[in-house]
């Protein structure tokens, strides 16, 4: 039987949508998603923001997306400087897809502190 | 230099219809039936009196023929081909030529491919089982008013399916009540929700009520959560005027989606509504309530394949395709066909798919399949698998039977489907998996362990009746 005393209550939290419910991902399972990108044909791209300004659209931009760079560990290099450069902002790693002209992947790889 | 003259009475068909050594325009409508003839006529006159009764002929010859080119108008019979494992019935091939067709008009070319032909006594039972519109009148089309690639932009989601549920009980909650089942499943993690079918204009909750209290609920999970929300506001009403008066408030409520029934409401309805969209930046969700009255029988009917496409060309940015493992009736491969047919550019002919021609969408935006009807956590390795990211995923009972309430509900279904497209792009077989999958992620989530333990049994494995054609 379903009584009060068994049952959960769950809670709302702030989330960041894609992968947002699931534990941060650590560094080799960023790593996984990077080389999905990458398989896909798409190009990766990092985007910061302060929590406070999440929930918009633009994030800016860290540097440039990294056209053509096929080496996963220079992407997971970036992600480090752009959450050095910005510890209180959250990081996210974009692939864009330019045959469907949006982003083909886009989830948190550092949540601010 | 005119050579023909007018000769009185009946004749056979297949004398002007059935055109063998025809080679079809880029230009031409194709489309293929499956003709069950009476007994004692022939494949050929059978195939013959289909095109002309969808076309340019009647059961006479008439003097008014001779004042127009015939040659120029008539559906020509072109190809006839055994349907495998079935005797006694046959695919015929007809060709129309374009200026048969009011341009942008799906009512029109319905209208002729299955009008009177359907009742016509020389075929015992008759089914369309495919067309190929010529890009020519592809263009002709507003089709989807956004499409996928719009809507992930505007709703900000990349890299997953959506999630969605219906509100249950389907009918009979006010509107209050129903708003906070909204808000329950939306806080939990779901991106939409939705109005059942059913849900109009009812006396226990009439539709401005309803609009004001869900979109409070979506505001509130909005701003709660971070992520954008949305509830597929039903504006399906008796009349268009209505209907676009509800469209117009849901606008003025803030909302991003609204939904229609497309065959209930009829074409002409969904057309206009989807120019409304386009014009006012509204997401369209399409219902198919009644699709099985004419999609099921696999010898007599329309193919859902063609409704699909009837409605990519009408518009909608999201349609009920089945689940291939929920509730309801559908083929996987044959699923698999239809969910191409919405959301590629260019399909080439695949028999083992139900697609009996090549199929060139240009530039027209692609529709969200949704998959809806009976399926749980269990369900979602498989569904990940077939119907990929460009995709809704609703779990009405699966969301709101979790034994913690909505938001529970939610957060499992969710969190099953994140830790499934993770496994996905890591190159785990999902499907194969599963099990590994769910439950290693339902260790960080007790809302997903409850989920799984609530639905392990529930399966629904009943043969399909409308399966593809096998010898």
């Amino acid at each position: 039987m379903n009584t009060a005393s068994s049952m959960g209550d769950h809670a709302t939290i702030g989330r960041y949508e894609t992968f947002s419910y699931l534990p941060p991902l650590n560094r080799e399972e960023i790593l996984e998603q990077i080389l999905y990108i990458l398989d896909n044909g798409w190009n990766a791209s990092l985007e910061h923001e302060h929590p406070d300004r999440a929930f918009e659209y633009y994030w800016p931009m860290w540097k440039m997306p990294f056209f053509g760079e096929q080496d996963p560990n220079v992407i997971l290099t970036e992600i480090e400087s752009c959450r050095r450069s910005y510890p209180d902002h959250h990081v996210r790693l974009v692939g864009y897809d330019t045959y469907a002209q949006s982003k083909g992947h886009s989830f948190l790889v550092h949540r601010a502190r | 230099m005119s050579t023909k003259t007018y000769d009185a009475g009946v004749k056979d068909y297949a004398l002007t219809y059935w055109t063998p050594d025809y080679v079809p325009l880029d230009s031409d409508l194709l489309a293929c039936f499956k003709v069950t003839p009476q007994a004692k006529v022939s494949r050929e006159e059978a195939a013959a009196a289909v095109a002309a009764e969808s076309s340019t002929g009647t059961w006479t010859t008439v003097w008014s023929d001779l004042l127009t080119d015939l040659d120029y108008y008539k559906g020509r019979a072109y190809r006839i081909e055994d349907v495998p494992g079935d005797k006694e019935s046959f695919y015929a091939f007809i060709a129309y030529p374009l200026d048969l067709f009011e341009e942008g008009s799906i009512v029109n070319v319905l209208t002729s491919l299955v009008g009177n032909v359907f009742g016509f006594k020389a075929v015992r039972a008759l089914r369309l089982e495919d067309i190929r519109f010529p890009l020519h009148y592809v263009k002709t089309c507003g089709g989807p008013p956004n499409g996928i690639q719009v809507e992930r932009d505007r709703m900000d989601k990349y890299g997953r399916p959506f999630l969605g549920a219906t509100v249950k009980p389907k009918l009979g909650l006010s509107a209050k009540n129903y708003g906070r089942a909204v808000y329950e499943m939306l806080r939990g993690g779901l991106d939409f929700t939705k109005d059942d079918e059913n849900v109009n204009s009812q006396p226990f909750m009439r539709w401005q009520n309803r609009f004001e209290f869900v979109s409070e609920a979506v505001r509130k999970a909005q701003e709660e959560t971070g992520e954008r929300k949305g509830h597929y506001l039903n504006v399906t009403a008796p009349t268009c005027e209505e209907m676009f008066k509800r469209a117009e408030f849901a606008k003025e409520c803030g909302a991003p989606i609204i939904m229609h029934d497309f065959l209930t409401g009829g074409f002409t309805a969904n057309t206009s509504l989807a120019n409304w969209c386009r014009d006012n930046g509204m997401l369209l969700h399409i219902h198919r309530a009644m699709h099985a009255v004419i999609d099921r029988n696999p010898k007599h009917g329309i193919h859902f394949r063609v409704l699909a496409k009837c409605l990519r060309l009408s518009g909608g940015d999201h349609l009920h395709t089945g689940t291939v493992v929920g509730k309801l009736e559908g083929d996987r491969q044959s699923t698999l066909g239809f969910v191409d047919q919405l959301r590629e550019s260019f399909i080439p002919e695949d028999r083992s798919r139900g697609l009996f021609f090549d199929q060139d969408w240009g530039g027209m935006p692609g529709v969200m399949a949704v998959a809806s009807g009976g399926i749980h956590v269990w369900h979602i390795p498989a569904l990940v698998t077939i119907f990929g990211d460009d995709s809704v995923l609703q779990f009405g009972g699966g969301t709101q039977g979790h034994p913690w309430g909505n938001a529970a509900g939610a957060a499992a279904n969710r969190v099953a489907t994140e830790a499934c497209v993770k496994a996905r792009n890591e190159g785990v077989e999902v499907e194969k998996h599963a099990r590994e999958i769910l439950s290693d992620a339902a260790r960080h989530s007790p809302e997903l362990a409850i989920a799984m333990e609530t639905w392990k049994e529930i399966k629904f494995e009943f043969d399909v009746v409308d399966k593809l054609d096998a010898a």
